[in-house]
C-alpha cells in the first residue's frame, strides 16, 4: 500500500503542497488507521495531515481527485465493442498463441477487449518506465513510446506486418491505434499530476531573477501574485512585533512596580524596550519610459505591504510631479497603475523640475520619522539636477533611499546625475529584479525605516 | 492501557455520534480529526472564522469523554510562568521568615562559614520543590491522572517565541522544568489549538498538528445545529432563519454572521415568540446577526427581498 501513497505524495508536492518526510510518515500511519477502503474518508484524513492552509486544502482536494480518477482508465466505447464481438474472440486468441512472442499477450488483450487487464498492464509498464519522474511536456512522446515498447508493441507490429490481409490483423491495427491514444492520454494525465509544480516553480524562480523591465506582458499577472506573496511574507514578519528587548538595560521603574508584592525584592526583572516604529514612507517614482516597469512593481509591492507601514504617500513624475496615493488607495491595483501611468508616465524625465515641485507643495510631509524612497535612473536629459533640493530633503527626513535600476557601472555616464545625488542618500542600491526589491524593503522594515 | 474514554473513540462514526450527544453536530472532517488525534497522538489545530464552533468543539469533546477541560487563553506577552508553572514566591518568602529562627539555630551550631554553607545546601532544595510549585494550565493538563482535554485558545495571538515553546509539549507530551526535571504525561491529553489566522503560524507548529479548517456550514448542517442547540424553535422558523442567514452570507458584508450568531438569533426569536420570520421582526433583531452599523444599513433595504427568497428556499432537514 505504500507505493500508491508515495506516488500520491509526489503528485501532491508538485501541486504546490509542502510535504515533509515526517508528514508523509504521519499520513501513512493515518491511512493505516482509517483504512484505504472508503475514498471520502481517506480524503478527509489525508487532508487533515497534509494540507495546512485553506488554499492548500483546495489544492489538495484537486490533486486527490485527479490522482484517484486516473485509476478509471478504461473508457466506455471499447467495452461496448468487445461485447459486440464475443464470437471471433475465442478463435482469435487461439491463433494468437500461434502468432507467438511478446506480441501474443498484448494481441490477446487487445482482441478480447479486457480493459481492466489492459489498464493494469499499462500501469505496470508505466511504473517500469519510471513515469512518475516525468517533468516536462516535451517528454510525453518519449514516455508513450517507452510504455508501449515495454508492453510488447514491436512484436505486435511484426505480427501485423506478417499477414496484412487477415481480418484479425485489421482488428489488431484498430486496437493498436486505440491503445496508443489511451497510453498517450494516460501519460498526459500523469504529466498534469506530477510535473505541474516543477514547471511552475521553475518559472517563478526565473521571474524573480529577471530584470523587471524585461518581463513579458503575459507574465505580469503571475508577477503580481508573486509580488503580493512576497509582500505578505514581509508584512507578517514585521507587521506585529514592534518591540525589541534591549538586554542589559534595566527598566528600574517598571521592575519596582512589578515586584511591589514582594517588598520590592526584584524577582522579576523588566528590561528596557526599544520601540521599532513602523516606517513612514514617501515614495517618488520616476515613471518615464525606461523605469516605468520597475515603478509599477515597486508601487504594487508597497501597497500590498500597507499593514506593516504606518503611512505611505506616493508621487509619480516624469516631468511634473503628481501625487498618486489617492488613485492607488481607491482603485484596485490593476486599474490604478495604468491610471498613474496615464497621468504622469512616459514623458522624458526632468528630475530638477520634479524635485522643485515636491519642495514647493509637499515639503511639510517630511519630518524626522519619514523615509524617502526615490526610484529612478537619475537621467534628467541634461536638465538642472537641483541637487540643492535633494540636500534639503535629506536634512529634513530621517533617511533618503535611492533605488536605481541601472547597474552601478553605468552611474554617472552620459546624462546620468546619479553620482551627484548619491552623496546625499543614506542608501543607494541597484534594484532591478524582484529579489532586489524584497531585500531592500525587508531591510527597511527590519530597522524600522 | 485501559482507560475508559479511549474505548469511546473506537471509530469515526462513534466519534460523530458521541459529539452529538454532547450537543455538537460535527461534519465528517471534524469527527475524523478527533478520531485521528487520539489514535495518532497528535494535537489538532483548528482554524476558521470567528464563531463557527472551534472552542465549542473542545468543550463538547470534554463533556462527551468525561474529561476535565483545561483551557488556556493566549494573548500577546504570554510566557512560561503564566502558561506552565511558577514558583509561589510569596509562600517561599513567608516560610523563610517563619523558619528564620529555626534556621539560625541550626546553622549557628556549625563551627565555620563553610560548614554552614554545606548545611544550607542540604536544605535549599526545600524551597524549590513541588510544595512551592504553582502549576499553570499546561502543566496541569500533563499531570491530570486520567487524561484531559487541553484547549489552547487563539494561539495566533501569542508571540512567536511562545509558539516555539509549545513545540516540545505538542510533539512529546512532556515539558522540562529546570529545577525539577522533565514532566511527562502518563495519559496524553487530547490537545486542541485554535487560531483565527491573525498571523500565519510557523511551519514547525503546523507540521506537528492535524490541521482542521471549519468553515461556515451549509444550510442542512446549520439547520441540524440549530435544531440541537435551540430545540424550542419551531421547524418552520428554523428553516426560514437558516435560509435567511445563508442568503446574508452571499452579500458583501464586513463581517458575515457565523453559526454562533445564528444560534443567538434563533434564541432571540424564540424569546419573542415568533412563529415565523416577518419584516418588522427581522429589522428589529438584525443587530443580533450583524455587528457593524454599516452592514446593518446595507442590509436593511434588502430585507423584504431576502425574506422572500429565504421563504422560497427554506430546505427541509434531512
Amino acid at each position: 500500500m505504500e507505493g500508491p501513497l508515495l506516488d500520491f505524495f509526489r503528485a501532491a508536492r508538485s501541486a504546490g503542497l509542502r510535504i515533509s518526510p515526517a508528514e508523509s510518515i504521519d499520513a501513512t500511519r493515518a491511512a493505516q488507521v482509517v483504512g484505504l477502503g472508503d475514498r471520502a474518508r481517506l480524503k478527509d484524513t489525508l487532508s487533515l495531515v497534509l494540507a495546512k492552509t485553506v488554499e492548500e486544502k483546495r489544492a489538495f482536494a484537486e490533486v486527490f481527485d485527479l490522482f484517484f480518477r486516473r485509476g478509471d482508465f478504461s473508457p466506455a466505447p471499447p467495452v461496448e465493442e468487445a461485447a459486440r464481438q464475443p464470437a471471433p474472440e475465442a478463435q482469435a486468441s487461439g491463433q494468437g498463441e500461434g502468432g507467438g512472442g511478446g506480441g501474443g499477450q498484448i494481441a490477446r488483450m487487445l482482441l478480447s477487449g479486457d480493459q481492466a487487464e489492459l489498464a493494469a498492464a499499462v500501469e505496470e509498464a508505466a511504473q517500469e518506465a519510471g513515469l512518475s519522474n516525468i517533468a516536462l511536456f516535451t517528454q510525453v512522446n518519449l514516455f508513450t513510446r517507452r510504455i508501449l515498447e515495454r508492453m510488447g508493441l514491436q512484436a505486435l507490429e511484426r505480427e501485423i506486418a506478417a499477414n496484412p490481409e487477415a481480418e484479425r490483423t485489421g482488428r489488431l491495427r484498430q486496437g493498436r491505434d486505440r491503445l496508443r491514444d489511451q497510453v498517450r492520454d494516460f501519460v498526459e494525465q500523469n504529466l498534469a499530476l506530477f510535473a505541474r509544480g516543477e514547471t511552475e516553480a521553475f518559472r517563478e524562480r526565473m521571474l524573480q531573477q529577471t530584470r523587471l523591465s524585461a518581463i513579458d506582458r503575459r507574465d505580469h499577472e503571475r508577477m503580481r501574485v508573486l509580488v503580493r506573496a512576497m509582500a505578505r511574507r514581509l508584512a507578517t514578519q514585521y507587521g506585529r512585533n514592534r518591540k525589541r528587548d534591549r538586554r542589559g538595560v534595566l527598566d528600574v521603574r517598571r521592575t519596582l512596580r512589578r515586584n511591589m508584592g514582594w517588598e520590592g525584592i526584584p524577582f522579576h526583572t523588566v528590561w528596557k524596550q526599544e520601540r521599532i516604529e513602523k516606517p513612514k514612507l514617501v515614495v517618488l517614482c520616476d515613471v518615464s519610459g525606461s523605469v516605468a516597469a520597475m515603478a509599477q512593481f515597486l508601487l504594487l509591492f508597497l501597497y500590498s505591504l500597507n499593514e506593516a507601514l504606518s503611512g505611505l504617500r506616493s508621487f509619480a513624475f516624469s516631468g511634473n510631479l503628481v501625487e498618486v496615493s489617492d488613485i492607488l488607495e481607491r482603485h484596485p491595483i490593476e486599474a490604478a497603475i495604468p491610471e498613474v501611468m496615464a497621468r504622469a508616465g512616459f514623458g522624458s524625465s526632468n528630475y530638477g523640475m520634479a524635485l522643485a515641485d515636491f519642495e514647493r507643495e509637499h515639503m511639510r510631509l517630511l519630518d524626522s520619522h519619514t523615509t524617502v524612497i526615490i526610484l529612478g535612473d537619475g537621467r534628467g536629459n541634461r536638465t538642472d539636477p537641483r541637487v540643492d533640493i535633494l540636500t534639503r530633503m535629506a536634512d529634513r527626513s530621517k533617511q533618503l533611499v535611492w533605488l536605481n535600476p541601472e547597474v552601478r557601472t553605468l552611474w554617472g555616464t552620459g546624462d546620468s546625475d546619479m553620482l551627484r545625488y548619491a552623496p546625499h542618500c543614506r542608501v543607494t542600491a541597484v534594484c532591478n529584479t524582484l529579489q532586489h526589491l524584497e531585500r531592500v524593503i525587508g531591510a527597511l522594515l527590519r530597522d524600522g525605516g | 492501557m485501559s482507560i475508559a474514554w479511549h474505548r469511546l473513540l473506537s471509530s469515526i462514526e462513534a466519534t460523530e455520534a458521541g459529539l452529538q450527544t454532547a450537543g455538537y453536530i460535527a461534519s465528517r472532517p471534524i469527527s475524523t480529526a478527533l478520531y485521528l488525534a487520539h489514535h495518532l497522538r497528535k494535537p489538532i489545530l483548528v482554524e476558521g472564522p470567528a464563531g463557527v464552533g472551534k472552542t465549542e468543539l473542545a468543550k463538547a469533546a470534554a463533556s462527551w469523554l468525561g474529561l476535565p477541560l483545561i483551557r488556556m487563553q493566549c494573548y500577546e506577552g504570554l510566557d512560561e510562568s503564566k502558561a506552565l508553572y511558577e514558583w509561589k514566591y510569596g509562600k517561599q518568602l513567608l516560610y523563610t521568615q517563619i523558619l528564620k529562627d529555626r534556621l539560625g539555630s541550626v546553622l549557628g551550631e556549625e563551627p565555620g562559614l563553610d560548614a554552614a554553607m554545606r548545611r544550607l545546601h542540604g536544605v535549599s532544595d526545600l524551597f524549590f520543590s513541588e510544595e512551592f510549585l504553582e502549576p499553570r494550565p499546561l502543566l496541569r493538563a500533563l499531570r491530570e491522572p486520567g487524561g484531559a482535554v487541553l484547549l489552547i485558545d487563539e494561539v495566533d495571538k501569542a508571540d512567536q517565541e511562545f509558539e516555539a515553546f509549545l513545540l516540545e509539549l505538542l510533539s512529546d507530551y512532556q515539558v522540562s522544568i529546570p529545577e525539577i526535571g522533565t514532566v511527562r504525561a502518563d495519559v496524553p491529553p487530547v490537545v486542541l489549538l485554535t487560531s483565527n489566522s491573525m498571523r500565519d503560524l510557523g511551519d514547525a507548529l503546523k507540521r506537528r498538528c492535524l490541521h482542521l479548517h471549519i468553515g461556515l456550514p451549509d444550510a442542512r448542517l446549520e439547520a441540524r445545529i440549530i435544531a440541537s442547540r435551540v430545540p424550542d424553535a419551531a421547524e418552520d422558523l428554523r428553516r426560514q432563519l437558516v435560509a435567511f442567514v445563508q442568503q446574508l452570507r452571499m452579500l458583501d458584508l464586513k463581517k458575515l454572521p457565523s453559526v454562533s450568531e445564528t444560534i443567538d438569533w434563533a434564541r432571540v426569536l424564540v424569546l419573542l415568540h415568533a412563529p415565523q420570520l416577518d419584516h418588522v421582526m427581522v429589522r428589529e433583531t438584525l443587530n443580533v446577526l450583524l455587528k457593524f452599523e454599516s452592514d446593518i444599513e446595507a442590509v436593511t433595504p434588502q430585507i423584504a427581498d431576502l425574506l422572500l427568497k429565504a421563504k422560497r428556499e427554506a430546505v427541509p432537514i434531512r
